[in-house]
């Protein structure tokens, strides 16, 4: 059963000009009509470059930013229509851990104030020592030593601080968890620890987990799904082993070519497929395929001017490129760039 | 004889009333022409401040350098700054890790460029901007002579990375020194980036000294790989002796906590525990002890010299270091805590 459905959500952002009267002369395409589910108990990972609108699009689901279009349904309410008031009240539902986890944590509040706050507001817990009594709990539970309670952020480090974050979030109790670049601040050795975390919480918790990141080793490591975006839209989503195995899209081909492998004899056998120039402006989306503008396999025909709708390849794997089954099957190959291998021996 | 060749630096910051703070505390790496080598740690671990001891671009005031760093037979650490001016652009050069607070905003990206140009090679007006021109070009930047005329806030993050590679090489320097260039890069621009690397290693055969904390662009890239913890060198190989063989327990704990592309789903990640702060003292023992599933009582008895615990050439700093396997292993003793 899916926990949360996105239907065709829009982010656009409105680009004002003018002294006196705001005058609106574009927009930024930031999520441009994303369909997803995230199914209850399962993770779903989101990857995608800086400026794709991965994290609009978490934030579009709490409502921290305005949706312009499309549904959110969340265990059977539209969260989009919502009035501001009810939506407050299922945010308690609905939790959210940051990238930064010093520049979420008020620095001037201990940890104990930061996870009662969150509690009081949706009225959990009777008294203060109801409260303390609980948060003690979730303290251990994400591995911090119970003194940490009248201690204050500066005093931990980024390791114990995303551990505060998680702790913050768990406390109250929410079904679904969105991680916005959990461990992307953090050093390789304690990314892993709190990867490890996270899993753990989620078997004995019972959590739905939204992870968005940019490392998609991080991302298919804990992920059951994966959806991959790029510049506002979803190009392909599949189960993360098939992924895998078989990217179809373009787009998530290059970007597999592309992560470095801590193994030598990987990184030499490789065979690299580099895209050409950056990422397009979400102002100014290319018309088409928004990827074509960059793809290896641009055709003359429908790349530039009809722009592909995600569609059902195998179950559950969903692609938008008109030819993913002819680049499959090598009717169409390489046109804009030759592959170019690995060089470096030794 | 190598072209760099570093000898026991140490490098320690003292303030006015606190404690010194010893950043890097005897590392030593030689660097041959053309070769690229790896300087791999975490945070703290004292990599990045190693390069700009190297480059001469530590504060006069509150830093202490000690030992040698020879390049070429000159020791880089008491060169006068006028002859480190000199060397610095024409035969040393550097890439920061984050371009856009390494380039002057206000400056075209072409004055830039030709600054470097008309200070060590001489050259002027439209010689030199034909000459940043070709720069930039070699370095893949499209429609060059238009960029040149553009402020760096106009370039993206990867055409900025670009165009201060495109000033390192200006002068084909013979060492370059790279600190972090890709970690403020995404991947695919990460992609290009490191293939245009490995095209300058290859064609001009300029030695590379690569800084970072990304094993996977270490293993494509790097011939030789120092591991740092702590301020020194724990584990020095070549790069398929390291990952096919990590031998000092920190090395291989890292490599242990990496989630792999490749790995098959499911595979628990063996995270190592503690941070960066749970370290002793390397005049006391092991660093890495407090942290390390290996620790002995051996581990506390003053710092563990580098030796080649199994292969020639391979050297660990560790009393208990993990073995591959058909080599013989040393018992093996349970942390407590």
């Amino acid at each position: 059963m899916s926990l949360l459905e996105l239907d065709d959500v829009k982010v656009h952002f409105p680009v004002k000009k003018g002294l006196v009267f705001d005058r609106t002369v574009g927009h930024v395409y930031a999520v441009d009509g994303v369909s997803l589910s995230v199914r209850a108990g399962q993770t779903y990972g989101l990857v995608g470059e800086s400026g794709c609108g991965k994290t609009t699009l978490g934030r579009a689901i709490l409502r921290l930013v305005d949706i312009t279009e499309g549904a959110v349904v969340f265990d059977g309410t539209d969260l989009a229509k919502l009035p501001d008031e009810e939506m407050r009240r299922h945010r308690q539902r609905l939790q959210m851990v940051f990238q930064d986890p010093l520049g979420s944590l008020n620095p001037r509040q201990n940890i104990e104030s930061i996870l009662a706050e969150g509690m009081a507001a949706h009225g959990i817990g009777a008294d203060a020592g109801e409260r303390r009594a609980r948060i003690t709990q979730i303290l251990a539970r994400v591995g911090l030593p119970a003194n940490a309670l009248s201690r204050y952020p500066h005093e931990f480090s980024g390791g114990q601080r995303q551990r505060i974050g998680i702790a913050r979030a768990l406390v109250l109790e929410p079904d679904l968890v969105i991680c916005d670049e959990p461990v992307s601040a953090l050093d390789v050795s304690i990314q892993a620890q709190v990867l490890n975390l996270l899993e753990e919480l989620q078997e004995s918790m019972g959590l739905t987990y939204l992870v968005i990141a940019h490392d998609l080793a991080v991302v298919r490591h804990i992920s059951d799904v994966i959806g991959v975006m790029y510049l506002g839209s979803l190009v392909e989503e599949a189960p993360s082993d098939l992924l895998y195995a078989e990217p179809r899209h373009p787009y998530t081909r290059a970007l597999m070519s592309a992560v470095p492998v801590p193994d030598p004899a990987v990184e030499d056998a490789r065979e690299r497929i580099l895209l050409t120039g950056d990422l397009p402006s979400p102002a100014a989306p290319p018309p088409g395929c928004r990827f074509h503008t960059r793809c290896p396999w641009k055709q003359e025909t429908r790349c530039a001017t009809e722009r592909p709708a995600l569609r059902e390849l195998a179950d559950g794997h969903r692609v938008a490129c008109h030819w993913a089954e002819e680049i499959a099957d090598g009717t169409i190959t390489l046109t804009a760039r030759e592959k170019a291998p690995a060089q470096l021996s030794g | 004889m190598p072209l760099l060749s570093v000898d026991e630096l140490t490098i320690t910051f003292a303030g006015r009333g606190q404690r010194d703070a010893r950043a890097v505390d005897g590392v030593s790496f030689d660097v041959d022409q053309g070769q690229v080598v790896g300087l791999v740690g975490e945070s703290g671990c004292g990599k990045s401040v190693t390069s700009l001891a190297l480059m001469g671009l530590l504060p006069g005031r509150g830093v202490r350098l000690g030992g040698r760093a020879e390049f070429d037979g000159t020791d880089l650490l008491t060169l006068p700054a006028a002859r480190m001016r000199d060397l610095r652009g024409t035969q040393l050069a550097m890439i920061f890790q984050d371009p856009l607070s390494s380039l002057n905003p206000v400056v075209p990206i072409g004055v830039q460029v030709t600054e470097i140009l008309a200070r060590h090679r001489g050259m002027r007006g439209e010689a030199a901007r034909k000459e940043a021109a070709h720069l930039l070009d070699r370095v893949g930047i499209p429609d060059p002579t238009r960029r040149l005329k553009e402020y760096p806030h106009q370039l993206s993050g990867g055409m900025r990375q670009r165009a201060l590679i495109a000033m390192a090489v200006a002068c084909a320097p013979r060492l370059l020194i790279a600190d972090e260039p890709t970690t403020a890069l995404d991947v695919t621009i990460q992609a290009q980036i490191l293939e245009l690397l490995k095209e300058l290693v290859d064609q001009e055969g300029t030695a590379l000294l690569m800084i970072t904390h990304d094993l996977g662009v270490v293993a494509g890239l790097c011939e030789q790989v120092n591991v740092l913890y702590a301020g020194k060198v724990v584990e020095s190989a070549g790069r398929r002796a390291l990952f096919d063989a990590p031998t000092h327990p920190y090395a291989h704990g890292l490599l242990g906590s990496i989630p792999r592309l490749d790995a098959p789903r499911g595979e628990a990640l063996r995270p190592i525990r503690g941070s960066i702060n749970d370290r002793i003292d390397w005049a006391d023992g092991c660093a890495f002890a407090p942290r390390c599933d290996r620790y002995t009582m051996e581990c506390l008895t003053g710092t563990p010299a580098l030796t080649e615990p199994h292969t020639p050439g391979h050297q660990a700093r560790c009393v208990n270091p993990v073995l591959p396997e058909g080599a013989t292993s040393p018992q093996r003793t349970e942390a407590t805590g």
